[in-house]
């Protein structure tokens, strides 16, 4: 057996004592004797809901508090299904009521301060809630300000439905439905870094699995704001020219890749890029996107030119203001921005603050995982699954050899796996099972 | 100088390894909760995905080195096996097999 940098930590921590580590770690010497540390939580998504509960797991002592503003929770992955008509909104919405069960105070609020000097937080409600740690989990907020003529008007006729709702899943669902036979359904790509990468080419396929059965004189437009199919090329090039006629005459889906959306007119019903206006029945435009406001409001929003928060990869705290952590989507790191990262880093940092409150030095060689599937609408799916560990030459998370990749090909039992998952990630994440 | 501190650290951590479990183990346990948005928390997962909670600890270690060999055919773990020692292997096995 090897004996890594992790054991040394352990095992030098184990025979000096918590006492004498004091002179190793500031965390460490600050936490000594603090039976009950203040840890608010804003946005109880998979990142924050599966941060506080594994916390309250693993260090009971924690006084958490989460801040939420939905009474429920409704699951981005998935929600594709809703818009091919395979699932309701029922299907993808699950309640609060095991994430309440488990943190010392749920208060279902919008948050409007953070004071990172006074280590307080504000609410819409009235609350002022002090913390000693503070974990920002709030995924993405959506610059409507950078599509022209994507105001408030517009976003009653729009929808990106890249954060899910009823207001936004549920009414493109009915938009679609309400589509006539021979309809042109416009949907666009963000630039990346956004949520989701494989998520809007299953969108793609989702609602062409739709048109397939119920529409099929319809047509899609995709405008991707990026040079190429961002991820899961292969299988989804594959998946379309299976099911879709891609790459024929008669393809229900039109690709286009670097077609950024510059605009949007909901009198003529178009969407502007650089080239041209591409008229549709429905329009369905994801803005880009930076780290939550809560990350504004924190001052932590401050990596790849103001939009997204460089952290710790052993503890995910803020490089920039102490105590505070980031969690899933709003963090700058080579993670993907999905569900399964936002869950098993909200896991990493609760294991980081479990060791330090309890007087330990935080893991220094942490693994991350993802695994990701997609749908094609079709009965069957597709994974890329990787592991991230601390390389200490790269002094960063990176794949071991073989760690990395994607499935060979679209299949049955990978949408079995996928349903599964969802069920799975959201009971873990909820505290629901 | 650092070796007579590994040298003792290691007496320390054997003697603690004798009580603690490996239910508390905190990294053993923190590997083993990156297991449970597909094979649900504490291993008991819903639908297709297989539960991992009272796994014995040899057919745990020995199904992750087939996946890692490619012996037994995968979808997603070939490269979760990749992604892990041998001692963590043991170590997740433990954890796993623990739970009823």
């Amino acid at each position: 057996m090897t004996f890594d940098r992790r054991d040394f930590l352990k095992a030098s921590a184990g025979a000096a004592g918590a006492a004498t580590l004091a002179s190793v770690s500031g965390c460490a010497t600050y936490y000594s004797g603090n039976a009950a540390p203040k840890v608010v939580v804003i946005g109880a998504g998979f990142g924050g809901a599966t941060f506080a509960r594994y916390l309250k797991t693993w260090y009971p002592k924690a006084d958490v508090t989460i801040i939420e503003p939905n009474a429920k929770f409704v699951s981005c992955p998935t929600s594709n299904e809703v818009l091919a008509g395979h699932a309701s909104m029922d299907d993808i919405t699950r309640p609060y009521d095991g994430v309440k069960k488990i943190v010392n105070a749920f208060v279902q609020d919008y948050v409007t301060g953070i004071n990172t000097t006074a280590k307080t937080v504000t609410t819409k409600g009235g609350k002022t809630i002090a913390y000693d740690r503070l974990v920002l989990a709030g995924g993405v907020e959506l610059l409507f300000d950078t599509v022209k003529g994507y105001d408030a008007e517009a976003q009653k006729v729009v929808k990106h439905a890249w954060k899910a709702s009823a207001e936004q899943t549920g009414a493109l669902r009915a938009q679609l439905e309400a589509m006539p036979d021979g309809g042109v359904f416009v949907m666009s790509v963000p630039m990346a870094p956004y949520r989701c990468p494989p998520g809007p080419y299953e969108r793609a396929s989702m609602v062409a699995s739709y048109f397939k059965k119920a529409k099929p004189k319809s047509k899609i437009i995709v405008l991707d704001g990026n040079p190429d199919i961002a991820s899961k090329k292969g299988l989804f090039l594959a998946a379309w020219k299976k099911h879709y006629g891609y790459g024929t005459d008669n393809s229900m889906i039109d690709y286009r890749a670097n077609n950024m959306p510059k605009s949007v007119n909901v009198a003529t019903m178009t969407v502007g890029t650089e080239f041209d206006d591409v008229k549709g029945d429905v329009l369905n435009v994801v803005p880009p996107m930076r780290a939550a406001e809560i990350c504004g409001l924190a001052g932590v929003r401050t990596g790849n030119n103001g939009n997204w928060c460089p952290v710790n990869y052993i503890t995910f705290e803020s490089t920039v203001v102490k105590d505070v952590h980031i969690l899933g989507d709003s963090a700058l790191t080579n993670f993907p921005k999905s569900g399964s990262v936002a869950n098993n880093t909200g896991k990493m940092c609760a294991y980081a603050m479990s060791e330090m409150f309890s007087g330990r030095e935080p893991d220094g060689a942490p693994v991350v995982t993802n695994t990701c599937y997609s749908g094609t609408g079709m009965g069957t799916a597709f994974h890329v699954a990787t592991v991230f560990r601390w390389d200490p030459e790269k002094k960063s998370l990176v794949p071991p050899k073989g760690a990395n990749g994607v499935s060979k090909e679209e299949s049955e039992l990978e949408y079995a796996y996928m349903m599964s998952w969802k069920e799975n990630v959201l009971n873990d994440t909820l505290n629901l099972a | 100088m650092q070796k007579k501190t590994i040298a003792v650290g290691l007496l320390v951590a054997g003697m603690l390894g004798a009580v603690a479990s490996v239910q508390a183990d905190p990294r053993a346990r923190f590997m083993a909760a990156n297991c449970s948005y597909c094979h649900g928390a504490n291993g008991k997962s819903a639908g297709a995905i297989p539960s991992l909670a009272g796994l014995e600890v040899k057919y745990f270690v020995d199904q992750m080195k087939a996946f890692r060999d490619g012996t037994r055919p995968a979808t997603v773990m070939a490269k979760h096996a990749n992604g892990y020692t041998d001692a963590e292997y043991l170590a997740m096995a433990k954890y796993f097999a623990a739970i009823k």
